[in-house]
């Protein structure tokens, strides 16, 4: 498997939405190589007769009746939101102005 | 009884002193308010609350007293007070996870495990601190700052919940919430000299606790005996609707298995992969100790082989940090918490969710979702993440092998004592391996208890015992824990604790 270097990084910190200086991204990219090289054994460790676990105890068709249940007042919900106007969250522009 | 007693008795016997009617409960949420402003605060104090819920407290046992002295019929817990890892959500106190991103953030719900505390009118005494979104082992990376170890105060509490482990341990709490994702109850309850469970996964709904890992997570019970945790997961288990992956068992018979009192014809498996090297030799000599004693009780030593258990630490680091990289990115400055608008440039939504992100997050938790992005992106997937389910499949596979032998497994829960504040806090990787005993469980989803086995010759310091049974089977866990525990006891002439150096009080506070 490839090493992590500060290239990827900085991709990975775009596409998790984190700003980075350029000395985070320095010293991420030498503790992530460590860490990386340190779990890679893993890709060793299971042929491919081995089916994959995504959850430790396995429930299927997990159902509740169809029916208004527990809600959030939209006050309550806005009520953590650093901005909020008429009932809704208040954001930033989406787009950048032309 | 004086305050100071009180304080050190179990929950089960303040239980049974608030029904005799010896003490009443704002007696009791009183006395441990008073520890609290004694040892907690100031430079040197152990700083395990991050909030502190006097009024509340105060009030919910003045209630639970005039119903007792009513004659209504309580829940056999009622009136004892209890604190809470602020990773969990309570209404009427802020929950912070431990991050700058949620400061003074206030939950609009109670967490089910929070609404069963309440039915059983239980006062909260606050929140205590906690690694940054659970993530760590020494609570260091918690943005409000370390929590102290309560046995040496330069030492770490274990993490990510030591602030709930200490609060037990210096008297300032006999019971606490906590979550384990990987070891986040049992490592501190080793390194703090306490006992603490992750039980079986789903047997508690994580329905409110703040998401790290959704397929690991688990709340569980901190106390300071074994039959106080089986009171408390008796009270916070069971099928919750609010949470998809409950199970629909009935949370009974914990407590019963504590009061059991034998472990004789039990067999009893030693995980060979989970002792001797890398573990410090006075972890060892206590770790043989109880095995020596529970021989003498009874029950049958044998040793076990997990052949996979050396691929889990790995394994965990792969899946945990890509299951919190998709969990934390509902932290974007918009819905709740802070909000950082860019220095420079554009002011554009995607701009400020990096910067908000930037500034909110700390190191631990930056590192966590880079390295879950990568797990999980384009190339490395079947790689890494792919590659760690099915070393979950062989991890399940290995408990399975070991269970058809045995009844329950046995292993130091911790490599080493507590280490110093500081010591690990640059070196991510040494800082990960003190896991490496209490990841199996949550990969396979069993449940797993530590309890104090002693000190270790080389420093004084806590060593903890740990049990893994097989899925629901968490009963299983009291009965052997409580056994191990009494034997233990006998042979200390008390309960470990009763060791630890006293603590120095905060005069200026306990005036008030």
């Amino acid at each position: 498997m490839a090493a992590i270097n500060r290239e990827d990084v900085a991709h990975l910190a775009q596409l998790a939405h984190i700003e980075m200086s350029d000395d985070e991204l320095d010293r991420m990219a030498n503790e992530l190589a460590v860490i990386v090289d340190a779990v890679k054994s893993v890709s060793e460790a299971a042929g491919d007769d081995v089916p994959a676990t995504s959850h430790p105890i396995p429930l299927t068709n997990v159902m509740r009746e169809d029916v208004v249940g527990h809600v959030l007042t939209a006050e309550e919900a806005l009520s953590g939101a650093p901005d909020a106007q008429d009932g809704r969250f208040k954001v930033p522009a989406i787009l950048e102005e032309s | 009884m004086s305050a100071n007693e009180l304080i050190r008795s179990s929950a089960a016997v303040m239980a049974a002193k608030l029904a005799a009617g010896e003490v009443t409960s704002v007696e009791l949420v009183q006395a441990h308010l008073d520890r609290i402003a004694a040892v907690d605060g100031g430079d040197r104090g152990v700083h395990a609350f991050l909030h502190v819920n006097t009024e509340e407290a105060l009030a919910v046992a003045a209630d639970v007293d005039a119903r007792r002295a009513a004659g209504e019929e309580l829940h056999e817990l009622a009136g004892v007070p209890i604190a809470v890892k602020d990773l969990i959500v309570t209404k009427g106190q802020p929950t912070t996870a431990g991050s700058k991103f949620l400061e003074g953030w206030m939950s609009p719900y109670d967490a089910t495990v929070i609404k069963k505390l309440r039915a059983a009118r239980m006062p909260i005494l606050g929140k205590t601190n906690l690694d940054e979104f659970a993530m760590g082992s020494s609570t260091e990376h918690s943005a409000y700052g370390p929590t102290r170890n309560p046995w040496d105060l330069d030492r770490i509490p274990g993490g990510s919940g030591g602030g709930s482990a200490a609060a037990v341990a210096a008297f300032e709490a006999p019971l606490a919430l906590g979550t384990d994702t990987g070891g986040s109850i049992r490592q501190p309850g080793a390194v703090t000299g306490t006992v603490g469970v992750k039980p079986t996964y789903g047997a508690v709904s994580r329905y409110g606790a703040i998401a790290m890992a959704s397929s690991l997570d688990q709340i569980g019970p901190v106390s300071r005996t074994v039959l106080d945790s089986a009171l408390l997961q008796e009270v916070i288990g069971g099928h919750d609707p609010f949470d998809s992956t409950s199970l629909s068992d009935p949370s009974t018979g914990l407590a019963a298995a504590a009061r059991l009192g034998n472990v004789e014809g039990m067999k009893i498996g030693i995980i060979k992969e989970l002792h001797g090297e890398g573990y410090q030799s006075g972890v060892e000599t206590r770790f043989n100790e109880s095995l020596e004693l529970l021989r003498g009780a009874g029950a049958e030593i044998i040793e076990i082989s997990c052949p996979n258990f050396g691929y889990a630490l790995g394994a965990y680091y792969l899946i945990m940090p890509s299951e919190a990289s998709s969990n934390l990115a509902k932290f974007d400055g918009v819905r709740f918490g802070m909000r950082t608008l860019p220095t420079e440039g554009s002011i554009t939504i995607e701009r400020v969710m990096s910067a908000t992100r930037a500034a909110g997050f700390g190191d631990e938790v930056k590192r966590r979702i880079i390295l879950g992005t990568y797990a999980l992106s384009a190339g490395y997937y079947d790689a890494y993440y792919g590659s760690a389910q099915k070393v979950r499949t062989l991890i399940q596979r290995d408990f399975a092998a070991a269970f058809a032998q045995v009844d329950v497994l046995i292993s130091p829960t911790t490599p080493t004592t507590a280490f110093k504040l500081g010591e690990k806090i640059d070196d991510p990787l040494s800082m990960y391996l003190n896991d490496v005993a209490t990841i199996p469980a949550n990969l396979a989803g069993v449940p797993g208890l530590t309890l104090p086995g002693g000190l270790a010759d080389e420093d004084g310091l806590p060593v903890g015992i740990q049990l893994l049974a097989p899925a629901r089977e968490d009963a299983r866990l009291y009965r052997v824990g409580a056994v191990l525990e009494s034997l233990l006891e006998a042979q200390w002439g008390g309960p470990l604790l009763d060791r630890a150096p006293a603590l120095a009080q905060n005069s200026a506070k306990e005036a008030n």
